[in-house]
C-alpha cells in the first residue's frame, strides 16, 4: 500500500506541465522540474509567477491542462491514491474551518488520511506539541494569531507522516523569532526524518539558509534550476555599502573599483565576485577615509533574483 | 476499504458536530415553525375544515409536515455546510487527502440524512402534543424518509457545487422547494383538485414522497407506492451520478 522503501527515484517529477486557467490566462507554459528524495528545495519567483499554481497541481487543488506529475513514482492521476498519501500540504492561504477547534482540525485531517482514531489523537498531540500549539488545542481556530495559524497548517500537514512536505510561503507574516524556530523545525524534519521539503518564499535569505536546490520561476517558465552554490556563483558583482567615520564633502574619486557616493559619508562599491577587496581599503587609507562599517547592499540571492527575473521579462 | 471507511466516518462526524454546534440555527427553527403550523392549521383552522381523505385534518397534515421538515433540513444541511467548506477553503483539506469522490459525497449526504432524520424526530415529538401518531407500515415509513433525505441531500450538494455566494444556496429552497412542498399535497389531497391541476401535480416529485410517507403512517395515499419508490429511486440515482460527475470534473472546487 505505502511507498516501498527501495524506491530510489525522484520525490517529484514534473514534465512539460502546462496550465491555462478558465479565463484563458496561461499560468504555466510547460515546465519541467525534478526534486530528489530528501532534498530541501526552494521554488522562487515574483508574485504571479506560477508558484502556487505549480504546487496546487501537485497537491490536487488545481487541475492541470497538460503534462505529467508524479510523486515518488506515482502519477498524480493514475495513482492518485498513493500519490496523495506521500504528500503533506501547507497552502499559502489559511484554509481551515474558522469555527472548529485546533485539535479537531488536526484529528479530522488524520481521519481523511485513514488513520484510526487512537493513532490520530496521538499524532495530533505529537505535532501540536512540536509546533507549540498544544495549549491552544481547544481554541476555535479563528482566535489564533497569524503565526499560530501557519503552525496549525504545518501540524495538520504532518499528521499522516508524509514523506514529502510542500509549503507555500509558510513564513509569510511570521515574526523573526518564530520564523527562525520554524526553520529549525523544518531542518530537523528534513535531516532527521528525511522528509523531502519544497517551499516557496519571498524571503530569499530563507531559501539561502535552508535550501540545497533552488528553482526560479518567472511568468510561467522555469528560468533557473540548480543547486544553491552554483546559483550564487553566477553572481559576478556584489555591491557593498561602506560607511565612513566622518563625512567627506569633497567626495574624492576612488579608482580601484566602481564607486558611487550616496552622501558625504556613504559609499557604494561594486566588487567582482572573484576579486579581493584589500586594494579598496588601501586606497581608503591613502585618501584618509576611516571606515566604520561595511555591509552587502542586498542579500546575494536577492540581487541574482532581480537580475534573472528582469532579464527574463525583457526576453518575453 | 477500512481506510475509506475511516474517512467516511470522519466526514460524517464532522457534519454532525457542525449542525449540533449550531443547533439554534439547525434544530430549533423547525421545531418552532412546526409548532406554529400545528397550532394554526391543525387546531385553529383544521377544526373548521373537518375531514380530509377520511381523517381529521390534523392527522392528515402531520406526515406531510414531518416530510417537509426532513427534506428541507437535509437539503440545507448539505448545501450550507458544503458551500461554507468551499467558502472557507476547508474543502481543500479533503482535496489534498486520498479520499475518493464517492466517499466525500457519501459523507456529506449522510450528514444531511442524519440532520433530516433528527429534525423529523423532533417534529414528530412536537406533533405528539397535538395528536396521536400511528405507524401503519414501519418499513414504508422508514424507507421513504431515508430515500427522500438522501435525494434532497444530493440536491443540496449539487446546489453547493454551483453556488458562488451564500445567496445562491437560498434560491432553490425559496423558489423551488417551498412552492413544490406547498403544492405537493402536504395540506390537501389532490383528489380535491380539478382535473388539470391534479394532472400537473403528478409532475411534482414531492407529492410522491409526502404520500408515500403518509401511507407509512396512516395507510392512505393519493398515489401508488410503485410510483413513489420508482420516482424516489430513479431521481436519487440520477442526482448521485450528476454529483459524482461534477466532483470528478472539480466543478466549483478545483480551478
Ligand atoms: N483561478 C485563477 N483564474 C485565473 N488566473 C489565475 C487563477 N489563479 C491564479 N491565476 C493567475 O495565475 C498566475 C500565477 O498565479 P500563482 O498564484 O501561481 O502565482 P504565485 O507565483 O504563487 O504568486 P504569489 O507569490 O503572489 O503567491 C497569476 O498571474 C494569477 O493571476
Ligand atoms: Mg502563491
Amino acid at each position: 500500500m505505502s511507498v516501498s522503501s527501495d524506491y530510489q527515484g525522484p520525490a517529484l517529477t514534473i514534465q512539460n506541465l502546462k496550465k491555462v486557467y478558465d479565463n484563458g490566462f496561461v499560468a504555466l507554459k510547460g515546465i519541467d522540474l525534478t526534486v530528489q528524495q530528501g532534498d530541501f528545495f526552494a521554488l522562487l519567483g515574483p508574485n504571479g509567477a506560477g508558484k502556487s499554481t505549480t504546487l496546487g497541481i501537485v497537491s490536487g487543488l488545481v487541475n492541470k491542462t497538460s503534462g505529467s506529475v508524479s510523486l515518488y513514482g506515482y502519477d498524480i492521476e493514475g495513482d492518485w491514491f498513493e500519490a496523495k498519501r506521500v504528500l503533506g500540504v501547507v497552502p499559502q492561504e489559511f484554509n481551515f474551518n474558522q469555527f472548529e477547534k485546533v485539535a479537531d482540525i488536526v484529528v479530522t485531517q488524520a481521519g481523511y488520511y485513514g488513520l484510526p482514531r487512537k493513532l490520530a489523537l496521538e499524532r495530533t498531540e505529537k505535532y501540536l506539541k512540536a509546533l507549540d500549539l498544544w495549549d491552544k488545542r481547544d481554541t476555535p481556530s479563528r482566535m489564533l494569531s497569524g503565526g499560530m495559524k501557519r503552525r496549525l497548517m504545518i501540524a495538520r500537514a504532518l499528521v499522516h507522516n508524509p514523506r514529502m512536505l510542500i509549503l507555500d510561503e509558510p513564513t509569510a507574516g511570521v515574526d523573526i523569532e518564530l520564523r527562525r524556530s520554524m526553520w529549525e523545525y523544518l531542518q530537523k524534519l528534513n535531516e532527521e526524518e528525511g522528509t523531502t521539503i519544497i517551499l516557496t518564499t519571498h524571503y530569499l535569505e530563507e531559501a539561502e539558509s535552508l535550501c540545497r536546490n533552488i528553482a526560479i520561476i518567472n511568468q510561467g517558465d522555469i528560468v533557473q534550476n540548480t543547486n544553491k552554490r552554483d546559483l550564487l556563483q553566477q553572481l559576478h558583482l556584489q555591491t557593498f555599502v561602506i560607511e565612513l567615520a566622518e563625512p567627506k564633502p569633497s567626495r574624492p574619486s576612488i579608482s580601484a573599483y566602481p564607486c558611487r557616493w550616496l552622501d558625504d559619508s556613504l559609499v557604494e562599491v561594486d566588487i567582482e565576485q572573484s576579486n579581493c577587496i584589500n586594494a579598496l581599503f588601501k586606497e581608503f587609507d591613502v585618501l584618509g577615509l576611516a571606515v566604520t562599517s561595511i555591509r552587502p547592499k542586498a542579500n546575494r540571492l536577492e540581487t541574482l533574483f532581480v537580475d534573472l527575473v528582469s532579464n527574463n521579462s525583457e526576453v518575453a | 476499504m477500512k481506510f475509506h471507511w475511516i474517512a467516511f466516518n470522519t466526514i460524517l462526524l464532522k457534519e454532525i458536530r457542525r449542525f449540533m454546534r449550531i443547533w439554534q440555527q439547525t434544530l430549533l427553527p423547525p421545531a418552532i415553525t412546526m409548532t406554529l403550523y400545528f397550532i394554526i392549521f391543525g387546531n385553529l383552522i383544521g377544526s373548521r375544515i373537518g375531514e380530509m381523505s377520511g381523517l381529521d385534518y390534523m392527522s392528515f397534515i402531520v406526515p406531510g409536515l414531518i416530510m417537509m421538515s426532513v427534506i428541507n433540513n437535509a437539503y440545507s444541511n448539505v448545501s450550507s455546510s458544503f458551500f461554507s467548506n468551499k467558502f472557507q477553503r476547508s474543502v481543500e483539506e479533503l482535496l489534498v487527502a486520498p479520499v475518493p469522490n464517492i466517499v466525500i459525497l457519501a459523507g456529506f449526504v449522510f450528514g444531511g440524512v442524519v440532520r433530516g432524520i433528527m429534525v423529523g424526530l423532533i417534529v414528530t415529538i412536537v406533533a405528539l402534543f397535538f395528536t396521536d401518531i400511528q405507524v401503519f407500515n414501519f418499513w414504508v415509513l422508514c424507507s421513504t424518509v431515508i430515500l427522500s433525505s438522501i435525494l434532497f441531500s444530493l440536491g443540496g450538494f449539487i446546489n453547493a457545487l454551483y453556488a458562488n455566494t451564500f445567496d445562491d444556496i437560498s434560491i432553490v429552497p425559496t423558489f423551488v422547494l417551498t412552492p413544490l412542498s406547498y403544492l405537493g399535497g402536504v395540506f390537501y389531497s389532490i383528489e380535491l383538485l380539478p382535473e388539470q391541476w391534479r394532472f400537473l401535480s403528478e409532475f411534482n416529485p414531492i407529492l410522491y414522497m409526502v404520500n408515500g410517507f403518509r401511507y407509512g403512517m396512516l395507510g392512505v395515499s393519493d398515489v401508488s407506492l410503485y410510483a413513489c419508490y420508482g420516482i424516489l429511486i430513479s431521481l436519487t440515482v440520477v442526482l448521485a451520478a450528476v454529483s459524482i460527475h461534477l466532483l470528478n470534473k472539480g466543478k466549483g472546487i478545483r480551478h
